[in-house]
């Protein structure tokens, strides 16, 4: 059972032994990484690759650590007193189970990916320590403790707003998901656009790295902005000429709205095309 | 060896202990890793570091460590192979080319060059950008390399015998973080909690009990929870010193966006006048009248300018005496504007305190500000914050 990339996915060598460590010691796996690297794709592809089911817990700013285990609906329970509903006797009826909850009772090893864990307030990590620990905890309302079957395999993303606590770190395996490089990029290519003429890519790469290298963009755009482009590209039969005949005094590649996508950027772009003009 | 390891990491800063120390030799035990020094490069990469930014200090721990252990591997790292290249160089020119080529000169000399091309190439493509062949200078005329379709990088990862931890990948992660980066979290930190306060609770208590006064039955009222209720208006002084200052705060500010309903941000230089801007190359293009922004902004946004106060008063008092341009009307009046509108509002200044007393124009701005000036410290930050969220 070891995770070596899968036919959509691809898995650089240091990518596969952290996720192999992580999955065999069943400890999380903490991925970082600029936007658009395949941190969330990656949970996807590994519960593939293993034949488990993906459980997903997006985190939101306003997302708190207890809602991983459950939710206890006092208000629900209220209303259905006052409307005298049977259930009302029954607290089960208003405890909703959480995705830590689902993932420890899951009948088959699970995928837990807790995605985007820096968007929650900062003690959120910590909270969660006890139980990705103890890997069980206890339902006051009820007087039930949960347990997992068996420890599930937890991918953790973060997008590097923000610091983890170091009591949280010390219990994950990290990886940092670094920018493609240009064989790594094209194999991703090569995966989502099979038999795609190699020309094209290897110009639409040329321009795809030199805009990431321009000085001073607000947003560079990423690996999913580069597939973007390459399938409007695609889709709009876009003569290889317009891409090879690099005219400086267009500075703005075709399509760009696919790359770029903030209007500053834009703009960026747009001066300094109107400086290669004046320049030429 | 491996507490030696250990040790070194914590010598570099690294803040691995042996709770990591125990689960790398757990994996160890249980056979996660094929047994090659990559391999256990990788392993213990993953387990003793878990900031990108330390990446490249954990290279280089790793091979002063390892260094005696692994010396048959990539004895001379930069050598590429002889016949390596000449598969490239097959690859990268038709016979056509290859003829006219080595009528320039001897095989030897050729291979010195497209070796030399080579690891321009690579050290460039490392860098991240062009790839060989983009520009038309090359001995072998316009069209002397087609690139298409050759993975030079894939290939030489083998052949090269350089080791990854010896390529210093993470190099850059670590030079951007420098700039106090522990302060900048805590820093953060504080900008966060300010931006929570005024987060609502989710049952509304009062219309719940008026509700329920009111019908006779337990009425219960939702209220959304409102996040993120603080909105920020940030006046960045740009040019000469204050530009690292302000990357900082801009930084500062960004990085907690998320937290924030609004956020949004023009620059200035040295006092406010009548045009702020949002570029500065383009400052002085495109500018937006404050006046504009005054109106456009409601009063219940939170100004925090950022700037050193230093200049000369003139700059401040005087219509006219902005250094840049010509002001109708005095910074000062500017200056006044804000402040009336805007109940909630601050100013930064990265200068240390104890010298703002010697600073003329930093006294003015300072009583414009009906002393809310605050240095650019944790503290500062904090008093600043506590400033703005007070009840106005
Ligand atoms: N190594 C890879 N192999 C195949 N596809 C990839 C790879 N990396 C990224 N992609 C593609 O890039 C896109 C973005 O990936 P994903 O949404 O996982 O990024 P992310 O890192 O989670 O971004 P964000 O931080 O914005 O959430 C997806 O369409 C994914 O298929
Ligand atoms: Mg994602």
């Amino acid at each position: 059972m070891r995770f070596e990339g899968t036919k959509s996915y691809v898995a650089t060598d240091d990518l596969k032994v952290a996720v192999n460590a992580a999955a065999l010691l069943r400890r999380p796996l903490l991925v970082k990484g600029e936007p658009g690297t395949g941190k969330t794709v990656l949970a996807e592809e590994v519960a593939k690759a293993l034949g488990a089911p993906l459980i997903t817990w997006n985190i939101k700013s306003t997302t708190k650590a207890h809602q991983g285990l459950y939710e206890y609906d006092a208000v629900a329970r209220l209303r259905d007193g006052q409307l005298g509903d049977e259930r009302v006797h029954d607290i089960r009826n208003y405890i909703k189970k959480g995705k830590l909850w689902e993932a420890f009772e899951s009948p088959v090893l699970p995928v837990l990916l807790i995605d985007e864990i820096d968007k929650a307030d900062i003690e959120f990590p910590n909270d969660l320590l006890q139980e990705l620990d103890r890997m069980s905890f206890d339902v006051y309302e009820t007087h039930e403790t949960i347990t997992a079957k068996e420890r599930p395999i937890i991918i953790i993303t973060s997008n590097n707003e923000k610091e983890l606590p170091d009591a949280f770190l010390r219990r994950c395996f990290f990886h940092y998901i670094k920018f493609p490089d240009r064989d790594t990029m094209q194999a991703i290519i090569d995966v989502h656009f099979p038999g795609i003429q190699k020309i094209l890519v290897g110009k639409a790469m040329d321009i795809f790295y030199e805009v990431r290298d321009v000085p001073g963009l607000k947003k560079k755009p990423s690996t999913s902005e580069l597939l973007d482009w390459l399938k409007l590209l695609l889709a709009e039969d876009m003569p290889l000429d317009v891409l090879q005949n690099k005219d400086p005094t267009k500075a703005i590649p075709p399509l760009h709205g696919a790359l770029l996508k903030n209007e500053q950027d834009v703009m960026l772009f747009e001066r300094l095309a109107f400086m290669a003009r004046r320049q030429g | 060896m491996f507490f030696n390891f250990l040790d070194e990491l914590r010598a570099a800063g690294i803040n691995a202990s042996l709770k990591e120390h125990l689960i790398l030799l757990e994996a160890l035990d249980k056979d996660a890793i094929e047994r090659t020094p990559e391999q256990f490069y990788y392993l213990s990469r993953s387990v003793f570091v878990k900031d990108e930014g330390m990446l490249d200090r954990f290279d280089q721990v790793f091979n002063k460590v390892f260094k005696g252990l692994l010396t048959e591997y990539g004895t001379n790292p930069q050598e590429i192979p002889a016949d390596w290249l000449r598969a490239v160089a097959e690859k990268f020119l038709t016979p056509e080319e290859m003829a006219k080529i080595e009528s320039l000169g001897s095989w030897d000399e050729i291979m010195e060059t497209l070796k030399k091309r080579l690891e321009e190439q690579q050290e460039r493509h490392e860098g991240g950008n062009k790839w060989i062949g983009t520009g038309g200078t090359s001995p072998f005329g316009h069209s002397g390399y087609n690139p298409e379709g050759v993975r030079i990088g894939g290939e030489s990862k083998h052949k090269r015998a350089l080791k990854v931890w010896e390529k210093r990948e993470f190099q850059n992660l670590d030079n951007t973080r420098e700039l106090g980066t522990r302060n900048i979290k805590i820093a953060l930190r504080r900008l966060r909690k300010f931006a929570r306060e005024g987060a609502a609770e989710e049952l509304d208590i009062k219309a719940t009990i008026d509700g329920t006064a009111r019908q006779g039955w337990l009425d219960i009222h939702m209220r959304p929870e409102r996040r993120n209720a603080i909105k920020v208006l940030l006046f960045l002084d740009v040019g000469g010193s204050m530009d690292p200052f302000v990357k900082l705060v801009e930084e500062l500010f960004s990085a907690a966006t998320a937290e924030f309903k609004n956020l949004e941000f023009f620059y200035f230089h040295n006092c406010l006048y009548e045009g702020v801007w949002k570029d500065n190359k383009r400052r002085f293009s495109e500018r937006t009248p404050t006046w504009e922004v005054l109106h456009k902004f409601p009063h219940d946004y939170k100004i925090v300018f950022v700037g050193d106060a230093a200049m000369s008063p003139y700059e401040i008092t005087h219509p006219g005496g902005s250094v840049e341009h010509f002001n109708e009307e005095a910074g000062a009046v500017w200056m006044h504007r804000v402040t009336n509108t805007y109940p909630a509002t601050v100013w930064l200044n990265p200068t240390p305190e104890a010298h703002w007393g010697y600073s003329q124009s930093t006294k003015v701005i300072k009583d414009l500000m009906n002393d809310r000036m605050f240095p650019l410290t944790l503290d500062g930050l904090e008093d600043a914050m506590r400033e703005l969220t007070r009840k106005h």
